[in-house]
């Protein structure tokens, strides 16, 4: 089974502190580091583990204007296993970024493209989108997938209330990938190391016959207007002081509202 | 009377020369033993290179204290003394042996040197060997078969209890002590004659002997003679089949035991680290990626059970047992290394013979090396396999992200590589009692206050960084610190397999050391110390806080003022990076003690058999299975010694021990405190 996985660098929030820009249009992007979206690498994995069962290959994309940042990701993710990589090297937006994506896949013959649940943006779009652009059938937030034949897939849906929902879907399909669905396998160092040299092939928007207001920020039908800290609303408290202090406080609130005894 | 005839020249039913039994016997024997040893030798001879052959000196002393004179064995007391009578029985008594080998083929053959004093002092020497040797197993046989001690256990996921092994090699050592001292007795009682040491074996038979007719006496002389060689020659055979291997392997193996301490193996010996790109696969993953020394530790084996009674892993119930770590691999060598057939090189050992919880299970604390009277090693072997794990992405989940974590910002928690002084510089009223430079900018320093991680970032643990400043200032030490430039040292991930991301860590480290100019280098947390100390092999000293405050308060230029509360009793936790793999247990204590009025007791377990409370670095990040903390046993330990201040010098002792008193129920009754805290809080 030929499989594409759609793949993004995200600031990881294990490892930054994130802050609101003051003009409220983004957040303090200095000082941070990437890493893979989580979602993208459960979605990898399970890539990994079919084409390790059923035979295949896995290619991973990304779609990043900040070369070395998709770089890093793309490589994480072929030292993982996956085959082959493409980088396409432009900032897109919001429609703009299934409609690459879409382009990417329609160079190759996938069998099965996968997008993780949603990424930094917590828009979730991007899987959608790129199935119905490319008319093919679509199951979002898939935490189980069993390959029953060429044909079909069944896949599992974690639905409200934490039950679980079976389906059939027919290939090729397109599905958004919720954590959890595996257990991703570590990139050492020294995988990554080895596939420092691997050719990734580069794509321009244009090589993809897309042109620049399809892809960019004019072309997204959605515009942010606003990042901001919530207000403290009424009743909320913040607690302050020491970890301990904070815990201590905790317990004791828990207590006297009578949540705790 | 006729005399008594030897094997040499007796004549079975008047008419067979037993001489050809004689000849025969040791022939086989000398050749089956010969085609054993051969096939135990295959494997070692495709096994991983090991560099063993360095500082003889030192391995020559090893040899004489812990193979000649059993050092380790009176650890454990009973165990060890009937091991050391045994042994030494057998040293004494091999000459013996050798010497009734030939005298199946020559009566009365004495060995040259051994015909007069020299003789009758070694005969009565050896007389009384065989019979301590033989009351020695006789006590031991019966602990092993009727007491049972705990130790010997054999949980059922390892397969079947080995006590008949065990009771079967020490019957056959009795048969030989017997038959030995009978076949002498017989020749004695028939009129050899010579003098017998009173109440020996020998002389016991001969007493009952005494009215025997001659042919009882030929008979008997003959009949103890066979039993004695047979039992020699499939006693040497069966030596190689088990775990009396080390019979023969011991000696080799305490030779080429491991001489540094503290350090981990090289990925490859003679693979230097810039050539580690080049290698197609990563640690442990088949049998013959272990290093033939690793492969001669399974052999060498002796179920003895010690590293596992003293294993922390063990005694929490984690899958770990270090004893059957080398039970499963020598099983594993016997089992794909066959006396007879095709040997079937290339098995996996993980999934195999061991399990990947039982691989990340081991807090690499070293009490199974100490313990060991073999030299069989344990981490680097762990190591080793956790480099294939690595390798093949088989890192648990919890590790995956401290493990990214420490690649993208150098500490597994991923806090800000610039917050990384705040310690320092933020706290305003520390600042005024204690300014600490950070060399960077051009500000110098001689000493390197090397903090690491946990120091650094733990709010908790920030306090024994200050408190360590303060110990330096006190004591005069012109020292700073590297901030930003400094990374995690990367102890575990070196020892959790992760390679490649510790010679990053290293490599960042030493360049900010060396580009900083410092002459020497301090540290508090003994996880830092063990690698900039055994690891990185930098040319600077490198130190912990306890030597340079040990050393200043014995030359009394700093005085510590009197216990606070002279009513709490303390007693000191030995960090595994401090005393075991550095040995330094005197420094600390000493420091402790020059405060006036401090009450300080011994835990049972204390120096080098202290009990690991849990581990450090990224031992916090994982969750193993296990039914109790070992830090709840530590406190319990401190408890029973009636102390109720645990002192430590480490940070991760400090998470570990503070956790297990609120776990295990001690809260208010028992506290900790760092060794840093401690002396800081008593300095004048």
């Amino acid at each position: 089974m030929e499989i594409l996985v759609c793949i993004k660098g995200v600031p990881d929030l294990e490892e930054n502190e994130i802050e609101i820009k003051s003009d409220g249009t983004d957040i303090v992007r200095d000082d941070l580091v990437y890493s893979i979206n989580e979602w993208d690498n459960y979605a990898v994995e399970e890539a990994i583990s079919i084409t390790e069962d059923k035979g295949g290959s896995v290619t991973v994309v990304t779609v990043e204007s900040d070369e070395e940042k998709a770089d890093e990701v793309l490589r994480r993710e072929m030292a993982m296993g996956s085959q082959q990589g493409i980088l396409v090297t432009d900032a897109a937006y919001g429609k703009g970024i299934a409609s690459v994506l879409k382009a990417v896949s329609e160079k190759g013959s996938y069998d099965l493209i996968l997008t993780g649940a949603q990424a930094d943006g917590g828009e979730a779009q991007v899987g959608g989108m790129l199935a119905a652009m490319l008319d093919r059938p679509y199951a979002s937030l898939v935490n189980m997938i069993e390959v029953i034949d060429d044909g079909k897939l069944k896949i599992g849906r974690e639905i409200e209330g934490g039950d679980q929902e079976v389906s059939e879907i027919d290939l090729p399909c397109v599905l958004s990938i919720q954590t959890g669905i595996n257990e991703p396998r570590y990139v050492s160092l020294r995988g990554i190391r080895k596939v420092s040299s691997v050719e990734i092939p580069e794509y321009r928007a244009s090589d993809l016959g897309l042109s620049a207001d399809e892809i960019g920020i004019d072309a997204s039908k959605v515009k942010r207007v606003d990042y901001f800290v919530p207000d403290l609303g009424e009743g909320a408290e913040m607690i302050e002081g020491s970890m301990e202090e904070k815990v201590n406080k905790v317990i004791e609130l828990l207590k006297s509202k009578g949540g705790m005894s | 009377m006729t005399p008594i005839a030897g094997p040499a020249s007796y004549k079975l039913f008047g008419f067979i020369p037993t001489i050809i039994f004689s000849q025969l016997i040791p022939i086989i024997g000398v050749a089956l033993f010969g085609y054993i040893i051969w096939k135990r030798f295959a494997p070692l001879l495709k096994a991983a290179p090991d560099n063993r052959f360095e500082n003889i000196p030192e391995r020559i002393k090893n040899l004489f204290n812990i193979w000649l004179a059993q050092s380790r064995q009176p650890r454990y007391m009973l165990a060890g003394v009937l091991h050391i009578i045994i042994f030494f029985g057998f040293l004494v008594l091999s000459i013996r042996s050798t010497s009734l080998v030939v005298i199946g083929f020559a009566d009365g053959f004495v060995l040259p040197g051994l015909g007069g004093v020299l003789g009758d002092i070694y005969n009565f020497s050896k007389d009384y060997a065989a019979t301590a040797v033989f009351f020695a197993c006789l006590v031991a046989a019966v602990r092993r078969g009727v007491f049972k001690p705990a130790r010997y256990a054999v949980p059922e996921k390892y397969g079947h209890d080995h006590t008949s092994e065990a009771v079967f090699v020490l019957a056959l050592i009795m048969t030989l002590m017997l038959s030995e001292s009978l076949f002498e007795a017989a020749a004695h009682a028939g009129g050899e004659g010579g003098f017998l040491p009173p109440l020996s074996l020998v002389w016991i038979f001969a007493a009952m002997l005494h009215n025997a007719s001659p042919g009882t006496l030929q008979g008997l002389h003959i009949f103890s003679y066979f039993i004695h060689d047979l039992t020699f020659f499939f006693f040497l055979c069966f030596l190689p089949l088990g775990k009396h291997f080390h019979v023969i392997t011991s000696i080799f193996n305490v030779f080429f035991m491991r001489i540094t301490r503290g350090n981990i193996k090289p990925v490859k010996h003679g693979i230097s680290d810039e050539a580690l790109d080049d290698l197609d696969s990563f640690g442990v993953k088949k049998l013959e990626d272990f290093t033939w020394k690793h492969l001669l530790d399974f052999y060498t084996c002796a179920d003895c059970g010690r590293c596992s009674d003293q294993c922390p892993a063990n005694a929490v119930g984690r899958p770990l047992s270090p004893r059957f770590i080398s039970i499963k691999g020598r099983d594993f060598i016997f089992k794909n290394y066959p006396l007879r057939g095709e040997s079937n090189p290339d098995q996996p050992v993980m999934g195999t013979i061991y399990e990947n919880d039982e691989i990340w299970s081991c807090t690499t604390c070293g009490a199974c090396e100490q313990e060991c009277p073999l030299g069989i090693e344990y981490i680097d072997k762990i190591v080793d396999l956790r480099r294939g794990l690595v390798d093949e992405g088989e890192v648990p989940q919890t590790l995956q992200k401290p493990l990214k974590a420490l690649e993208k910002r150098g500490n597994p928690w991923g806090k800000m590589e610039k917050k990384r002084a705040d310690w320092a510089i933020k706290d305003e009223a520390f600042k005024a009692e204690c300014e600490v430079k950070v060399l960077e900018k051009g500000v110098e320093a001689e000493t390197l206050y090397f903090v690491d991680s946990i120091s650094s970032y733990d709010e908790r643990m920030n306090s024994i960084a200050r408190s360590t400043a303060k110990i330096l200032k006190a004591a005069g030490v012109d020292f700073g610190i590297l901030g930003k430039q400094e990374k995690d040292s990367g102890n575990e991930v070196l020892r959790f397999g992760e390679e490649f991301l510790y010679q990053d860590l290293k490599t960042q480290n030493i360049d900010a050391i060396v580009e900083s100019g410092v002459k020497e280098i301090v540290t508090a947390d003994p996880h830092a110390l063990n690698a900039l100390k055994n690891d990185y092999k930098l040319d600077l000293p490198v130190k912990h806080i306890s030597q340079v405050i040990s050393r200043e308060i014995a030359y009394n230029k700093v005085q510590l003022k009197p216990v606070e509360d002279s009513e709490k009793i303390y007693t000191y936790h030995d960090p595994c990076y401090l005393g075991r793999h550095n040995g330094i247990y005197d420094n600390p204590r000493e420091a402790i003690d020059a405060i006036p009025g401090l009450k300080r007791v011994e835990m049972d377990k204390h120096g080098d058999r202290s009990f690991c409370c849990g581990g450090g670095g990224l031992m916090l990040f994982y969750e193993p299975e296990e039914e109790v903390r070992m830090g709840v046993l530590r406190v319990k330990m401190a408890h029973d010694a009636g102390a109720n201040v645990i002192i430590t010098a480490c940070p991760f002792c400090m998470v570990n021990i503070e956790d297990a008193i609120k776990v295990a129920g001690f809260e208010g009754e028992m506290e900790a405190i760092d060794f840093s805290e401690l002396i800081a809080n008593h300095i004048k």
